[in-house]
């Protein structure tokens, strides 16, 4: 059976390697300060009391107020599972963190598509694009806030047609 | 002395009868070698997890059903598990039973779907699939007496299932695994050895264990290549503990291996499902609607719950604010992230091994737009 680390124990020996990069924690999560996410994920791969070589999933949840990027990691060698998370975007700024590509390579798609549909930016991303959604697309569907396009026609058909593009290239 | 060429660049898809669905790629060739390949998604996408925060926890197991369309019972399962994880709901024995066989069952068809179609990749135009087509056809049929539906099934409820199996449906399922065991023979017998399939599939499309785990691939194609990762045997949910079976593991990892692991995947299936019919007890199919509402209101929280899909890991992501509705809801859909190394596996290749390594990943495109 899989055993998963409980968020103190996690976050004492995420302190241990990298002090200063924990946030907090509470039942089974960590929340990791975002400009730390990458070089905590690469010793989180690579240290031998974690090993955690696979990354599950990948997403983000809108809080209104901010943003949550979740990572879900297993360790196959250690059959371990633990949860890391980072809050960006406070007050609903632009959103940006690390991105984690260069530890594992199946975050590509995942953080394209969290980019894509919640609009949080991935800083070294290789290939930064919208993946479900074209290029040119208004908005992040999947934020709290975002107007859904039949609404825009029904409340006001004058902005149906000017509808902002934000945080597109 | 070598002849010059220019690369052309080709547009596949996204209608093309091998692209398993609205799959397009731009692929740049070089005479018959092929020297990029992009991938574009998104022909399918309807919002899925958009969606779901607009419906109940129950009506969202009617979305789940049409992200894999051809294993749709076990996107209910990992969805329903994802809920009870996040309600605290204890599942009736019977329920968890039924379950577990309808998602076997299911396994076996998205199984044989696959391996039918890669075979009409490589050319057996016809016949492998329709030999598969037909014994999915029959699962279906026991789909049907279940639960009245055959692909968008929506079985599943929070604590268990909608309804009890009747009786005439235990000694259909005898005989559909005798048939599924049958039509697995038989294809075994003219493919597993067959030297066109051999020289077509053996050595094409090679990955290391490393870069698959790296990439997050699993399922099928890492066992394939000898990693033994089975999210039944290694965090066992419902009653996976309970039954015995074998992880079928080829070292190869090439779309041979991909192919084989898949067939005998199948057979372990009918393994499982027999040794449920043995265990399986009367009682209520799902608890009552004193301990399990029609409305459910999980308390505010987040829950992960993953089960071994047909292509891999496929895990539902909640959260909870105390409404009726998830506030967000996340699919970790095996079939997008198993072609992050697409373009590994293709590069450098041949033209005619293209849709056989495509088809040897085994996507639904259902699920990788949702």
């Amino acid at each position: 059976m899989t055993t998963a680390w409980s968020g103190s124990a996690l976050a004492e020996a995420i302190e241990a390697f990298a002090p200063g990069s924990v946030e907090s924690s509470a039942g089974g999560d960590v929340w990791l300060k975002p400009e730390c996410i990458s070089g905590v994920c690469e010793g989180l791969k690579t240290r031998d009391e974690f090993k955690f070589d696979l990354l599950s999933s990948l997403t983000a949840v809108d809080f209104i107020d901010h943003f949550e990027v979740v990572y879900h990691l297993t360790s196959l060698p250690m059959n371990a599972s633990a949860v890391v998370k980072s809050r960006v975007g406070l007050g609903r700024t632009d959103a940006s963190i690390p991105s984690v590509v260069s530890v594992w390579r199946g975050a590509d798609y995942q953080e394209r598509e969290v980019w894509d549909l919640m609009g949080i930016r991935f800083e070294g991303h290789p290939n930064h694009k919208r993946i479900m959604l074209w290029e040119g697309y208004p908005g992040h569907p999947l934020r709290k806030d975002y107007v859904t396009y039949d609404q825009s026609i029904v409340s006001a058909p004058d902005d149906a047609v000017t509808v902002a593009i934000e945080g597109d290239e | 002395m070598a002849i010059k060429t220019q690369p052309v660049t080709v547009n596949l898809g996204p209608q093309h009868p091998s692209t398993h669905g609205v799959f397009r790629m731009r692929v740049m060739f070089d005479g018959e070698e092929i020297v990029d390949v992009e991938p574009i998604f998104g022909y399918l996408h309807r919002g899925s997890e958009k969606l779901a925060e607009e419906r109940t926890y129950t009506q969202i197991v009617t979305l789940t059903d049409r992200m894999d369309y051809v294993s749709s019972m076990l996107n209910n399962q990992a969805y329903i598990l994802a809920v009870e994880k996040l309600a605290g709901i204890e599942p009736s024995p019977r329920g968890v039973w039924l379950r577990m066989i309808a998602s076997e069952l299911q396994r076996i068809a998205s199984h044989l779907v696959a391996t039918g179609f890669l075979l009409q990749d490589l050319g057996a135009l016809g016949t492998p699939l329709i030999y598969a087509m037909r014994e999915r056809e029959n699962i279906l049929d026991l789909f049907e007496m279940i639960c009245g539906a055959r692909i968008t099934n929506s079985y599943l409820r929070p604590g268990g299932v909608f309804m009890d199996a009747p009786t005439e449906f235990w000694p259909a399922l005898d005989r559909g695994l005798d048939d599924i065991i049958r039509t697995i023979d038989e294809l075994e017998a003219y493919l597993s050895g067959n030297e066109i399939v051999f020289s077509r599939t053996k050595g094409t499309a090679v990955l290391s264990p490393e870069l698959l785990i790296n990439a997050s691939i699993t399922g099928p194609m890492l066992r394939a290549s000898g990693v033994d990762w089975d999210l039944r045997h290694r965090a066992p949910y419902d009653y996976y503990e309970r039954v015995a079976f074998e992880r079928k593991l080829h070292t190869a990892s090439d779309n041979y291996a991909r192919y084989w692991v898949r067939v005998q995947e199948a057979r372990e299936s009918v393994k499982i499902i027999k040794q449920c019919i043995e265990q399986i007890e009367p009682g209520p199919v799902r608890p009552s609607f004193d301990d399990v509402p029609r409305l459910i209101r999980p308390p505010a929280g987040d829950a992960y719950a993953a089960i071994e899909g047909s292509k891999g890991e496929l895990g539902f992501y909640l959260v909870s604010d105390g409404g009726i509705s998830p506030y967000r809801m996340h699919v970790r859909a095996s079939s997008l992230i198993n072609l992050t190394l697409l373009r590994d596996m293709l590069i450098g290749g041949q033209f005619g091994d293209l849709f056989v390594t495509f088809g040897s990943v085994d996507l639904n495109m259902g699920e990788v737009d949702r």
